[in-house]
């Protein structure tokens, strides 16, 4: 089955995408499916099973399940335009840690797309773990969903978009209006 | 205590911009209930039996005179005039109308207060000694570092998805007062023999259907590496952690699949990445937060003998033995003001009692009021010569019972009376266990002792680790009550033992009553409850208490003769 979304979210912008996602139907194996030429993001199962036949397209993505690490393609990255990751559910948080993985450990710098159960309420945390695109769910309004990217201004912890935790960042002096009290002895 | 700069007000304001506007949208039903329950729920707000109720973050259990008037402020403006203080530290309401959270929020955030994370499958309130700072077996001051982590752990974008929820608890003094054991992480703040300040690092405890005590990964942390590790720990739960069952889905039963070997062994491969990164603590970061938890300016004052300056009154000495504990600083004592009156729900407060409780601090304790995990509150920096003018004023608006530590100091969750997660009823319990034991001659008696009631498997209660533990279980539509002994919370933590097949409401206090005759007749000089249990087992105690069957109906009146 392939899954088209004509719009997404890359960085803060809504754009025409002309990507399309694999995925396999009931039946389907990884080895014996056929990949349609075009912009293809494709299992990591269908990269793995068809990696000679697939090596030499000029653009290929790869998808990866909840339960499948960033590790597993360490060695392939610079064959790919396009890494997305799936939430089939939103309430599925790996996807996160394999955002970070990707960017922090293997320092992957092209596109991380998230696809799935994506919903606006999610985008701010996903952005910051490194994700920069978004197949944001069809049945909801996508520019109401870019309004979920500009919910903080300042976050407390070092992650992907700010590798600088916030203590070391800026100085975090004693309020004035505190300064003459709560310090005791 | 830490106040809030430029930084955290801005966060505190734009979460609550972001949850207005989610509120907003479930109510114009953009959002489905589905999609937005755990927007709600990292926010503190459930959907109980009646009502939707919330949960208000007490960090590490400390709150300001303000915050404690606040708190009152909410439950006349948005309640029904009480609030309810929990096992985490934290408060809860139990009737509120969705439209009004956000206003709430807006009313906390002018105290620096908030409800973020206070639910959800995310790093929970951090926990902590209600004594920290003035405990006189305190090692070092845990509060600075449950504060660094707070703010780590808020909003972490990476793990706010759990596989479940999470909850930290650290402890810095000699005895174990946070419960650490029964914690996803617990922490224990020791030096090394360098004269470093580290953190004993545990993790995989935590109680609910499978109890189990944590596992000490690391015996000695250096205290920069806090959130580096912490962080690798998460990141490793998050990714590997069970979510195909919900039962299934804590550390804990990650921790026990691989083994802690081999736990610990991805943790530190994981910390390898992280250690010395950015994240790592400086010593600028600790001072800026540890300042705020700086000793207060205390009088040069010598220990007093209080209990001598009112040699015959015998209610006073009992409040002294009992709701009064040791201080570090000479001349001061911390107060325990007991929210466990017989009558009332352990853990309520009305908003008259919250607003005499901030007067009180006030006047009597550097404007400051802590949250205990058994659900009381305390007071914790009383000058010794102004005891007996708080236990006056404590006892005119009844939260001087002197049953700290005692038989009535029951710990309960809300059970079904409230909770829609509950099997069974707690509150009911818990009073008809306190009404018959009421007496306090008998309960100074029986001396120290832990009762910890749960109306499901979740124990919210506690009662895997209550010396006398009492869980609600539904059997065929019908409220049944399960008991254990032998549980034990702190250095000596311990999973109770299940005394054999359950019983009804009505049978609950005889039940007890049976216990404690085995203790009382078995008990050597000065042992506990739970030391006889573990010196005798359960045999003797289960042996007595189905020995004889014990009326299943409540005999009232004539019907006793029909």
């Amino acid at each position: 089955m392939l899954n088209r979304h004509p719009q997404i979210i890359k960085g803060r912008e809504v754009v025409d995408d002309d990507w399309s996602v694999l995925k396999l139907d009931e039946g389907q194996t990884a080895d014996a499916v056929e990949v349609p030429a075009g912009k293809i993001i494709v299992p990591l199962a269908v990269w793995q099973a068809q990696r000679d036949a697939l090596a030499d397209r000029a653009e290929l993505g790869v998808w990866l399940a909840p339960d499948e690490s960033a590790a597993s393609i360490k060695d392939d990255l610079q064959r790919f335009t396009v890494i997305a990751i799936d939430f089939p559910k939103f309430t599925d948080g790996r996807g996160y840690s394999i955002a970070y993985n990707l960017r922090k450990r293997l320092g992957w710098t092209g596109e991380l797309r998230a696809i799935g159960d994506v919903l606006r309420d999610q985008l701010f945390q996903m952005a910051r773990c490194g994700f920069d695109a978004y197949a944001t769910r069809q049945d909801r309004s996508i520019h109401d969903a870019v309004k979920g990217l500009s919910v903080f201004s300042e976050t407390y912890q070092a992650t992907v978009d700010n590798p600088i935790p916030l203590f070391r960042r800026v100085p975090r002096d004693t309020p004035a209006e505190h300064r003459d009290i709560g310090a005791g002895i | 205590m830490y106040r809030y700069d430029h930084y955290d007000h801005l966060i505190v304001r734009e979460r609550i911009a972001q949850y207005r506007d989610q509120v907003a949208r479930r109510l114009s039903g953009e959002l489905l209930e589905e999609e937005f329950v755990p927007l709600r729920l990292q926010n503190g707000l459930y959907m109980q039996r009646h009502a939707y109720m919330l949960r208000v973050a007490v960090p590490y259990g400390l709150l300001s005179a303000d915050q404690v008037r606040m708190f009152a402020h909410i439950a006349r403006k948005y309640d029904r005039g009480y609030g309810h203080f929990t096992t985490r530290q934290n408060i809860q309401y139990n009737w509120i109308e969705l439209e009004q959270t956000p206003d709430i929020l807006t009313d906390l955030a002018s105290v620096e207060m908030h409800a973020i994370q206070t639910s959800g499958n995310c790093i929970r309130n951090i926990t902590t000694d209600e004594f920290a700072g003035v405990a006189a077996d305190e090692i070092i001051d845990p509060r600075p570092f449950a504060e660094i982590l707070r703010q780590w752990s808020t909003f972490h974008p990476e793990f706010l998805a759990l596989p479940r929820k999470f909850k930290v608890a650290i402890n810095g003094a000699l005895e174990d007062r946070a419960a650490i054991a029964v914690h996803d992480i617990g922490l224990t703040v020791v030096y090394n023999e360098a004269g470093e300040v580290g953190f004993k690092f545990m993790a995989g405890g935590g109680m609910g259907r499978t109890p189990i005590l944590g596992s000490v990964i690391r015996d000695f942390l250096p205290w920069k590496h806090l959130l580096t590790y912490t962080e690798a720990v998460m990141r490793v739960y998050n990714t590997h952690g069970r979510r195909d069952n919900k039962y299934k889905a804590r550390i804990k039963i990650l921790l026990k699949a691989l083994g802690v070997e081999e736990f610990t062994r991805q943790v530190e491969e994981e910390w390898a990445d992280l250690k010395d990164g950015p994240e790592t603590l400086t010593q600028e970061e600790f001072d800026r937060v540890a300042k705020w938890f700086q000793p207060h300016a205390y009088r040069e004052l010598a220990d007093t003998d209080v209990a001598a300056s009112q040699p015959d009154n015998r209610a006073f000495a009992n409040w002294l033995n009992r709701n009064v504990k040791p201080h570090k600083v000479p001349g001061y004592a911390a107060v325990v003001l007991s929210l466990k009156k017989t009558g009332v729900p352990p853990g309520d407060a009305t908003a008259e009692q919250m607003d005499f409780v901030a007067e009180l601090a006030d006047r009597f304790s550097f404007g400051q009021v802590r949250v205990t995990h058994e659900q009381n509150l305390v007071l914790a920096d009383v000058e010794q010569s102004k005891l007996f003018e708080v236990w006056q004023l404590a006892k005119s608006k009844g939260m001087a019972t002197p049953n700290i530590g005692l038989l009535t100091d029951i710990i309960a969750c809300p059970g079904g009376d409230y909770c829609s997660l509950a099997n069974a009823k707690s509150l009911p319990i818990a009073a008809a266990i306190a009404e018959r034991f009421d007496d306090l001659d008998f309960q100074h008696d029986i001396g120290d002792i832990e009762l910890n009631i749960s109306g499901c498997i979740n124990a919210c209660g506690h009662h895997h680790v209550g010396n006398i533990g009492v869980l609600g279980v539904d059997k065929d539509g019908s409220e049944w009550y399960q008991v254990s002994i032998g549980g034990a919370q702190g250095n000596d933590s311990a999973i109770g033992k299940i005394i054999g097949p359950s019983f009804s409401a009505v049978q609950m206090p005889e039940v007890i009553g049976r216990l404690l005759d085995v203790y009382v007749r078995c008990r050597i000089e000065g042992e506990r409850f739970v030391d006889t249990v573990q010196r005798l087992g359960v045999a003797p105690f289960k042996e007595h208490v189905y020995a004889t069957p014990i009326p299943a109906q409540e005999l009232v009146g004539e019907d006793h003769y029909a």
